[in-house]
């Protein structure tokens, strides 16, 4: 009766609750971030588990990877500028004071009722009902690719695909406009074994992002998978100063992070006329339009997520520094 | 129990952890991540409902949200942590 996958289930399950627990207790933030990748990581797998391999792939490369090396860079750059004061200053400015008992007992009540009423709702609810999966399937031979998950996210529902790519091109419009003018921590010197590394790692990194764009028509894989790894790359260069990012690159990068976002809308529109609407791609020519699309948006995926590691616009040098004195 | 069960329950608690911390963490990276376990806590519940016993195929439909959702949180964290650099930066400017 037991079967041992689910013992399996079981001690997965437990692993992922500990380690999110972790993450809010253990008192070094270093600490917390490191199990907050372990947690994604351990979450990919439970989603590889409960079969959505494009999800897991997903949250591994974007929701951990990506993410883990955003937050360990937000840390670098907090430490570095509150080494310059004393551990007292350094308190005074978050103004942590201690949360009185009662509040700390109320919050937890609320989310212990919160999940009590959740965890009703969901085993209330009807098991493995009736969802999209005839209505996908009936449609996937006019679709033009052979992996379900692609198809719903290039074709059926690909305006929800547009505004996602609409987002990240507005988070990195935000981040350049935030830290315009911020004065930025030194990068961490890295020494021969990481440059050797880079080396190394960079071609084979080009070689899998590729391979998983490339893959996403017919298997597990696609746009975002493959536009994360990819990005990956970027962050290596960044890190190993391989690419220094120049102010005359700006209007480079700037046409990257549309180039996804104006060939998606365009092509949309594009196919519209003949009784058609948008986004209703002609189904001998979806194939194409589809990799098209998948291609130019992996790239503007690449850039952007590199550039959102990265953060600060890169102004001439001496724009920061004027910035600084008023 | 099947794994479905297993997971929507963990997905549950994933969820309960992260807002108590949304709630309570006083550091404002701390809060961060709290936010991030309740969008991971949210993705298993949709995986979770996408889930069919092994012989038939999952739902892609839910898969699709929770890919387009994890791209989104990733631009509302850089966005969140380009603030956080930010305020640490001018309160650090304050105080010299």
């Amino acid at each position: 009766m037991t079967d041992p996958l689910i013992l399996f289930d079981l001690l997965l399950a437990g692993s992922i609750v500990a380690l999110a627990v972790a993450v809010l207790s253990v008192r070094d933030l270093f600490t917390a971030i490191v199990v907050f990748i372990v947690f994604g990581l351990l979450s990919a797998l439970a989603w590889a588990r409960l079969a959505a391999p494009d999800v897991a792939l997903a949250e591994a490369a974007i929701g951990t990877g990506v993410t883990g090396a955003l937050l360990l860079k937000t840390l670098h750059h907090l430490r570095h500028f509150s080494d310059g004061q004393t551990q007292d200053a350094a308190r005074d400015l978050t103004a942590v004071q201690p949360v009185p008992m009662g509040v700390t007992v109320a919050n937890a009540a609320f989310c212990g009722l919160v999940a009590l009423g959740l965890a009703v709702a969901f085993l209330g609810a009807p098991q493995a009902g009736p969802g999209f999966d005839a209505l996908v399937s009936d449609a996937m031979p006019h679709s033009g690719v052979a992996h379900p998950v692609t198809a719903v996210l290039l074709n059926f529902r690909a305006y929800d695909t547009l505004m996602e790519v609409v987002v990240l091109l507005a988070a990195v419009i935000a981040v350049w406009q935030i830290e315009r003018g911020l004065t930025e921590a030194p990068a961490p010197a890295l020494g021969m074994v990481w440059a050797g590394f880079a080396r190394l790692t960079l071609p084979a990194i080009v070689v899998i992002g590729t391979y998983l764009l490339w893959k996403g028509a017919e298997a597990p894989g696609g746009a975002f998978q493959g536009g994360a790894v990819l990005a990956a790359v970027g962050l290596l260069l960044l890190l190993s100063r391989l690419y220094v990012p120049q102010p005359s690159h700006r209007g480079l990068a700037r046409w990257a992070f549309v180039l996804g976002t104006g060939v998606f809308a365009g092509v949309a529109l594009l196919v519209t006329g003949g009784g058609r609407v948008a986004f209703q791609y002609p189904p001998e020519h979806a194939k194409t339009l589809i990799l098209l699309i998948e291609g130019l948006v992996t790239i503007s995926i690449a850039v952007t997520l590199a550039a959102l590691f990265h953060g600060r616009e890169p102004v001439a040098l001496n724009a920061p520094e004027s910035r600084h004195d008023t | 129990m099947t794994p479905d069960t297993i997971y929507g329950m963990t997905g549950i608690a994933v969820f309960a952890i992260g807002l108590a911390g949304a709630l309570c963490a006083q550091d404002r990276l701390r809060r961060m991540l709290a936010l991030k376990l309740c969008s991971v806590g949210a993705g298993f519940l949709l995986v979770v409902a996408a889930w069919r016993r092994p012989p038939d195929v999952p739902d892609p439909v839910p898969h699709a949200l929770v890919i387009t959702g994890i791209v989104v949180m990733v631009s509302a964290t850089a966005v969140a942590l380009a603030l956080i650099r930010r305020l640490q930066t001018l309160e650090a400017e304050d105080a010299d």
